[in-house]
């Protein structure tokens, strides 16, 4: 295990995020701000409570998920792409580094960037709302499961992407609506009866309802399940990573 | 040999063969110029070394370590500066030189790296970003971070093009530093003069096979032979007697001699050439040299190998 070239990325990584430290920090701020005027007071303000717990409250599992996901995705897939783009990815292929020790360096860096953007969003909405964590150890277990897994899954992309088009084309169009659409801002069971199936297709809502349930102690689907998903959510990005550079795909020629 | 490879090829996937069966031993501590028209397969076998490409077939060693199977410590030993100037812009010079040896495993070594700055006259941008440097700094930057990591081996693929005259010469000075303290180098290029300049044994390479590798001296030679052609006032049938000493030929339907003749060699025999020719009562209507390039070679190696 080559140690040092894993710290080598990881750090490299980190430094440009410090280096747009004050973005990195201010984003996320005003927006989770702005989710709150809008959401917890102008429309919150007439939604009385869901499931027990007010709504500005409840919304906010369901926005810290939301910046986690579509940070770590961005984070992930830029920071492989960009070597990728400008060519310095020779060195990636030529240094003595297995892919693992690759991943480990660019994913550990991006889900980092998560983490403390997710944390950020968790200090930024305790000014306005009460929030209360029932099960701490859970609510860090499947906050940094997700920075993993949408690392890996951002890594994937980052991988495929040809262009910068494509490196948007995933998050903007699979992974944002399917975020919205998890029960972010409600609880599944406020959907008519037929939506109700429907969205348990959709894999989002076992990350933001196993997420809640570690604040609020409710769930949409049981915790297990919501444990299961992202699990096999983080092992299936492993095995296609495992699988792109089994192959050199898009990589080593 | 510090570098073997036996036999190497490599087929892209829409079938394009880049690397046609390539053998080649590479002493250490020489400098070995791969010579050969764009295209010809140099880049292929330098990234097939480096492990950027896979191999379709063949096997290399570096440091009796397979690239494939042994990769760690056969790319610990290998420096590799790449052609296209692949620099992340907006980090500073420091930072981007230490990266790579962080990556190539080594132990952090600030005084190594101001070695190796300074000797590339980088030392006093250390704090600058890559984009603000100039098209040659930046190359140097390619070669500080291929250094970084004190490998045994350097590739340094095209290390002149596009770079202007005096930087080559820097250049050059820094590969012959670098010889004396015994790295191995290999450089690809498309230049005579920098082969000639700084090269031990000149490889040439085309259409994915490497053609011939020879030292420097004997190939040097070949290209440096020239020919001159005598056009005559009045056509001739046959080399006249008094001249059968000079091998010459008759061209242009017996408008022309042609004499062979070597420019190192101590003397060319022209003027008595051309005294010898007036005293056969020839008249000259014109005269022309020609000399070899290093496309008449490849051509004639071409040749060579197909008959």
């Amino acid at each position: 295990m080559n140690f040092t070239a894993v710290w080598a990325i990881y750090y490299s990584e980190m430094v440009r995020f410090f280096r747009t430290i004050a973005q990195s920090f201010i984003s996320p701020v005003i927006s989770t701000s702005l989710y709150f005027v809008v959401f917890g007071a102008a429309i919150g303000s007439r939604i009385d409570q869901v499931e027990g717990v007010s709504y500005g409250a409840f919304i906010v599992p369901g926005l810290i998920m939301l910046s986690v996901m579509t940070q770590a995705l961005s984070n992930a897939s830029f920071g492989i792409y960009f070597p990728k783009f400008i060519g310095t990815v020779y060195e990636l292929l030529s240094a003595p580094i297995s892919f693992f020790e690759i991943v480990l360096g660019f994913v550990g860096a991006a889900a980092t960037k998560a983490l403390f953007i997710g944390v950020v969003i968790l200090v930024t909405a305790s000014l306005f709302v009460d929030v209360p964590v029932t099960h701490p150890w859970a609510m860090v277990l499947f906050l940094v499961l997700t920075c993993v897994s949408f690392s890996l899954f951002g890594f994937i992309i980052g991988v495929w992407a040809g262009n910068f088009e494509q490196l948007q084309l995933i998050p903007l169009l699979v992974v944002t609506p399917l975020v919205f659409l998890g029960g972010s801002f409600y609880s599944i069971s406020m959907l008519p009866p037929i939506w109700q199936k429907i969205t348990l297709f959709n894999p989002v809502v076992y990350l933001i309802s196993g997420f809640r349930w570690s604040f609020f102690g409710t769930a949409d689907v049981p915790v297990g399940l919501s444990l299961l998903a992202i699990f096999g959510f983080t092992s299936l990005c492993m095995v296609i990573i495992w699988w792109i550079f089994k192959t050199g795909w898009r990589i080593r020629a | 040999m510090i570098v073997d490879i036996k036999d190497l090829r490599k087929t892209y996937k829409g079938g394009f063969e880049a690397l046609k069966g390539v053998t080649l031993g590479i002493k250490e501590g020489e400098i070995l110029a791969l010579l050969g028209p764009n295209g010809a397969g140099k880049t292929t076998l330098i990234s097939t070394i480096c492990g950027i490409t896979n191999p379709s077939s063949g096997s290399v060693t570096v440091g009796g370590h397979d690239v494939v199977k042994d990769y760690r410590p056969a790319r610990s030993m290998i420096g590799l500066v790449p052609q296209e100037i692949n620099l992340e812009p907006f980090n500073k010079v420091i930072d981007v030189v230490s990266y790579s040896r962080g990556l190539f495993g080594k132990k952090a070594n600030p005084a190594k790296i101001e070695e190796i700055l300074k000797q590339l006259s980088l030392w006093d941008k250390k704090d600058a970003r890559v984009m603000e440097l100039s098209g040659g700094m930046k190359r140097r930057v390619l070669i500080a971070k291929a250094l970084s990591h004190e490998p045994r081996v350097l590739f340094l693929d095209e290390p002149t093009a596009g770079v202007d005259v005096e930087l080559r010469k820097d250049m050059w000075d820094v590969v012959a530093e670098l010889k004396e303290q015994g790295v191995t180098i290999i450089l690809t290029t498309h230049y005579i003069e920098e082969a000639e300049a700084i090269a031990d044994r000149v490889g040439v390479i085309n259409g994915g096979e490497l053609l011939l590798v020879e030292e420097k001296a004997a190939l040097m030679q070949r290209l440096g032979q020239k020919t001159l052609q005598v056009d005559l006032q009045t056509p001739v049938e046959t080399v006249p007697e008094s001249l059968a000493s000079y091998d010459l030929e008759v061209a242009e339907d017996g408008h022309a001699l042609r004499y062979h003749y070597d420019t190192s060699g101590e003397s060319t025999g022209i003027t008595r050439l051309l005294g010898d020719i007036s005293a056969a009562g020839l008249q000259l209507k014109d005269l022309q040299t020609d000399q070899s390039s290093l496309e008449d070679i490849f051509v004639g190696l071409v040749k060579e190998g197909a008959a």
